[in-house]
């Protein structure tokens, strides 16, 4: 196993080591590992097939890893997330995705897909019985801090006056900021965001970025954010890994991978004809 | 003697039974035929009939909903709900024999302890069924659970025939009097007690129901496992639980159907599931499939569909009636009353 140094992410949130994904003959990821931090924006890119979303269905218990670790570093103790059941990522890890292709709840308000994604809490308070039904016990509470939560975040997304709207009648642009919403409504320690500016114009793009910003130094939450907007991702990003073909091939700060030959190659392909600088060529050679 | 020929002699129960429309696929006495003979086809005898459809229709709507809710939640067809209502039914029998052995006569008191029993004994078998059958299939080729519920459903009418017999099981009537609502050209129009009891349990069961499914906590995780299974297990909602929660539920509207029916009727069979779910699964594609609201219009409708073809048309041919709709929803309006129409995601 390649040893990489990541020592530059001061506060580990998520250690990938050596994961490995296999559908069959194709390997999606081949020994790709990397650390995520707390209160940072890591982006993860590369080109199409380069196994970015794949990573995303592993961490979020999608696909069972054909080999390696996903590490949590969760307060109370180090989770193993490939361990975890389905619905425990999100609620015991509070590991919480969004979607390439939109994934609200096309047919309850905008206010309910935000409350839905309390339900955790709500049933805790409900003790997990029936009280829930008749607002016994300490749940008209819980659910009026549901209700207020969910407002606090409709107000950031600046969508207060559309919450009683069924969700699946909003732009497009507001739908993305609603799924990033509703999964801070879990209140997730890490959040992954699966190309949340794809489709967006560029002044959502900007929004998009804002929101990026504030939920990082307001919650302190550790975001992995998938993305091919390289203006989003140059800007928001604390550290980018570079993979293809499942491997990693760059990591660094965002003027690092700026002006990483080797990224630009992956992304660029190749000119035949050039030269490669003989200390690139002796790293490729070196990397495989 | 056939059970057919005892109930035509009036014998039964060693009295007349009420006026209504045979539910079961044993025989019900002719009273509309002979009241046709009677009264003609006035404004009293149509009245009777609504009276009797509502009731019959308040039923099927209780079991239509298990139908369309668990469609909802995993996309398939429970063929094994027609059982569970049946063994509601069953549980209520020997709930009401094991009260009048002990000797309690409160009537409420009794049927309130009948009702609960039978909803948390069949809730049981709601709950183990989809344990049983379904969830070991689930991301199953879709016809699999299909097969294995009807499977189930042959596999429980069995198990009922073998452990209670496959004779007619009958109680004696728990609710009797009625009111006389119009009395006109010697033709009388009766809301029986037990009639007003059926409509008034299924509205207050319907009205918490959609408070539970629009208001509750359950009901968002509920809707949320409907129209997106996986993302609602990426929020943190237990989907497994979710679509244990539904069955219970489902199980336990259709057993408070089977207590109804069985005080209505007063007999119950192993069989009497097939034919009953059948018709409350007519009501939920009349309704639209999936859609609650619908589910409860198209058991109204089905109920009062039999009924007046049973008075106006022919009694013998009501299921031909209820099953014509079936086929008729299905080729011109497929997604029913109130459902919407199915978008492919892609």
């Amino acid at each position: 196993m390649t040893q990489y140094d990541d020592s530059a992410v001061k506060e580990p949130l998520l250690q990938v080591d050596g994961l490995t994904m296999r559908f069959g003959g194709l390997i999606a990821i081949d020994n790709l590992s990397l650390v995520a931090g707390k209160g940072q924006i890591t982006a993860i890119i590369g080109p199409n097939g380069a196994g970015k979303t794949t990573l995303f269905n592993c961490l979020t218990g999608f696909y069972k890893p054909t080999e390696g670790n996903l590490s949590f570093f969760h307060p109370a103790k180090t989770l193993q997330l490939q361990k975890l059941e389905n619905h425990k990522v999100a609620q015991v890890a509070g590991v919480v995705r969004t979607f390439q292709n939109i994934r609200l709840f096309p047919k309850m308000t905008l206010l309910e897909n935000l409350i839905v994604a309390q339900h955790n809490a709500l049933m805790k308070a409900s003790g997990y019985t029936f009280l829930g039904l008749f607002n016994l016990g300490g749940y008209a509470k819980a659910e009026k801090a549901a209700v207020e939560k969910a407002k606090y975040w409709l107000d950031q997304i600046g969508l207060t006056h559309r919450a009683d709207e069924e969700a699946g009648n909003l732009p497009y642009g507001a739908q993305r900021r609603v799924e990033i919403a509703r999964a801070m409504c879990v209140g997730p320690r890490m959040l992954c965001l699966d190309e949340p500016a794809a489709g967006l114009n560029p002044s959502e793009s900007l929004e998009l970025n804002t929101l990026l910003f504030r939920i990082r130094d307001q919650e302190k939450i550790g975001i992995l954010l998938i993305e091919h907007d390289m203006s989003v991702v140059m800007k928001v990003s604390d550290r980018i890994y570079v993979l293809d073909h499942g491997k990693r091939i760059a990591a660094g700060t965002p003027d690092e991978i700026r002006n990483d030959p080797i990224v630009i190659k992956a992304y660029l392909g190749e000119d035949e004809d050039a030269e490669l600088p003989p200390e690139i060529a002796a790293d490729l050679a070196m990397r495989g | 003697m056939r059970v057919e020929e005892r109930v035509e002699q009036g014998g039964w129960l060693g009295e007349s039974l009420p006026p209504f429309i045979g539910l079961h696929r044993c025989g019900t006495p002719d009273f509309r035929g002979r009241a046709r003979l009677s009264a003609g086809a006035g404004l009293e005898y149509f009245l009777q009939q609504m009276i009797n459809g509502l009731t019959l229709g308040s039923i099927y709507g209780l079991i239509a909903i298990g139908y369309t809710m668990v469609y909802g939640i995993i996309g398939m067809i429970n063929f094994a709900h027609g059982e569970v209502y049946m063994i509601g039914s069953f549980i209520a029998v020997i709930a009401f024999t094991l009260l009048s052995a002990a000797g309690i006569a409160a009537v409420p008191l009794g049927i309130v302890a009948v009702l609960l029993a039978a909803v948390f004994f069949t809730a049981v078998y709601g709950w183990a069924i989809e344990r049983v059958a379904y969830r070991p299939l689930r991301g199953a080729p879709k016809i699999a659970p299909l097969i294995s519920a009807i499977g189930m459903s042959i596999f429980l009418q069995n198990y009922v025939q073998l452990a209670q017999g496959a004779r007619v099981k009958p109680i004696p009537p728990v609710v009797r009097g009625s009111f006389e609502l119009l009395h006109l050209d010697g033709f009388t129009v009766r809301l029986t007690f037990i009639q007003i009891f059926i409509i008034l349990t299924t509205v207050v069961l319907m009205i918490g129901f959609t408070y539970l499914i629009t208001r509750t906590s359950f009901g968002r995780q509920q809707r949320s496992c409907e129209q997106d299974r996986t993302m609602a297990s990426l929020l943190g909602v237990n989907v497994d639980r979710t679509i244990s929660a539904t069955f219970v539920i489902g199980a336990a509207l259709a057993a408070v159907a089977g207590v109804m029916v069985t005080m209505y009727y007063g007999v119950v069979d192993f069989y009497i599931g097939f034919l009953a779910g059948m018709k409350a699964f007519t009501a939920a594609v009349l309704g639209g499939i999936g859609s609650l609201p619908g589910a409860m219009l198209g058991g109204l409708l089905i109920g009062l569909i039999e009924a007046l073809f049973s008075a106006y048309f022919s009694i013998e041919y009501k299921d031909v009636a209820s099953f014509s709709i079936l086929i008729l929803v299905l080729m011109f309006m497929p997604s029913g009353l109130l459902g919407r129409p199915e978008i492919e995601k892609v």
